[in-house]
């Protein structure tokens, strides 16, 4: 192979050990995860359990964003196929929906009796607002990442700033960003990149 | 409500109907909730208006992956069409079909791109969308965090995003226990 492996740790880095490991980490992994489980998934899989770098990590989710599906979903699915091939992706799948599947169905069930206590939606509304600046912070924790990234700061910041803006201010549909803006990153990288 | 009839043709249907949505939910299935919303409330009557919203909120407030609400959807067309085990199955076969084609996609083109991550098209694709990807995980945060209204009187939640920003981006304190505290101050301070 002719390219330079960029990922020196690639070979002793901690990996997931078997499908049970699979299973209960991305369990343990959905089971935090309120209002969503990006945020998780970055701390336990990054910070925690080191089975991918930073980069990795935003790399992988953009290959799961641009495919059709549930973000975290396909990035557990992708992980575990990875490691394990399709049995990988079935126990990360499964494990990622089985106990949180019970844990609301129990919800929804209770959620039937106690809706009409207003505590109960002022605290839905707080935990909210905490999951939000998960989030923002996840997306936060990113950036440093990108210092390696091929297209430099000043138009890693300008499409970063321009995809920011067009969803949360102009509400742009996101389809349209991903292709615009994904798509001229992705031809500036192209031609910096030496074939 | 009185009992839904739903026939096993129409099962079919739904669960059809969200395979469909499942290939078009292109960076995530929330993109696809209006087309629900015209599918179940408008259009079949299936689940009404609260239903619907609260299938939403409460998938929110659960821990797990937010596509669960397509679960918590089909449960109540099963609880409208008689409740029991009919909303259990509800349950289960609108989360498979909303799933199934996307994971599959998700499986070859994970495999395929990991196979050849060093070919130059796959290591652009790569770099050229992670600084747009990192402003759209911004842009989602800040879009949540203004879900319920962006008027002045919505300070206290905004207030309660953006100190939890700074604690997630800076220490390393559990989410647990932000989770709970959110929920805390919401009970006595939001309601």
């Amino acid at each position: 192979m002719s390219y330079e492996d960029t990922r020196p740790d690639a070979l002793d880095r901690p990996r997931p050990r078997s499908l049970a490991d699979l299973f209960l980490s991305f369990s343990w992994l959905a089971l935090q995860g309120f209002g969503g489980v990006l945020a998780v998934a970055q701390r336990e899989l990054v910070e925690k359990k080191r089975w991918l770098t930073r980069e990795e990590f935003t790399e992988e989710w953009a290959v799961a964003q641009i495919m059709p599906g549930p973000n975290v979903i396909n990035m557990a699915i992708m992980l575990g196929g990875r490691h394990f091939g399709w049995r990988g992706g079935v126990a990360a799948l499964a494990g990622m929906l089985s106990a949180p599947l019970l844990i609301t169905l129990c919800l929804a069930v209770v959620y039937g009796q106690l809706s009409q206590y207003p505590a109960v939606a002022g605290a839905l509304r707080g935990m909210g607002a905490v999951s939000a600046g998960l989030i923002t912070a996840t997306g936060i924790k990113l950036i440093p990442g990108l210092r390696k990234n091929v297209l430099g700061p000043v138009v890693c910041i300008s499409l970063g700033l321009a995809a920011l803006l067009a969803v949360a201010w102009l509400r742009l549909p996101l389809v349209w960003v991903l292709l615009v803006l994904g798509g001229i990153g992705m031809g500036l990288a192209y031609r910096r990149l030496s074939p | 409500m009185s009992p839904l009839l739903m026939s096993a043709a129409d099962w079919l249907q739904l669960v059809l109907h969200f395979a469909t949505l499942s290939l078009l939910g292109i960076g995530g299935a929330i993109t696809t909730l209006p087309d629900m919303h015209r599918y179940l409330v408008d259009r079949q009557l299936w689940l009404s208006d609260a239903q619907f919203n609260a299938s939403v909120a409460l998938a929110q407030a659960a821990p797990g992956p937010n596509i669960l609400f397509v679960a918590l959807m089909g449960w109540h067309v099963g609880l409208n069409a008689g409740g029991g085990w009919l909303a259990l199955m509800g349950a289960i076969i609108t989360l498979a079909g909303i799933l199934l084609p996307s994971s599959i996609i998700a499986y070859s083109g994970g495999q395929w791109s990991h196979r050849n991550r060093e070919l130059r098209a796959v290591r652009a694709f790569k770099a050229g969308l992670a600084p747009t990807v990192i402003g759209l995980l911004i842009a989602t945060g800040t879009v949540l965090a203004t879900a319920s209204g962006s008027t002045l009187d919505q300070w206290p939640v905004w207030l309660i995003a953006a100190v939890s920003t700074l604690i997630v981006w800076r220490t390393k304190v559990h989410i647990l226990w932000l989770l709970g505290t959110g929920a805390l101050i919401g009970a006595f301070f939001l309601a």
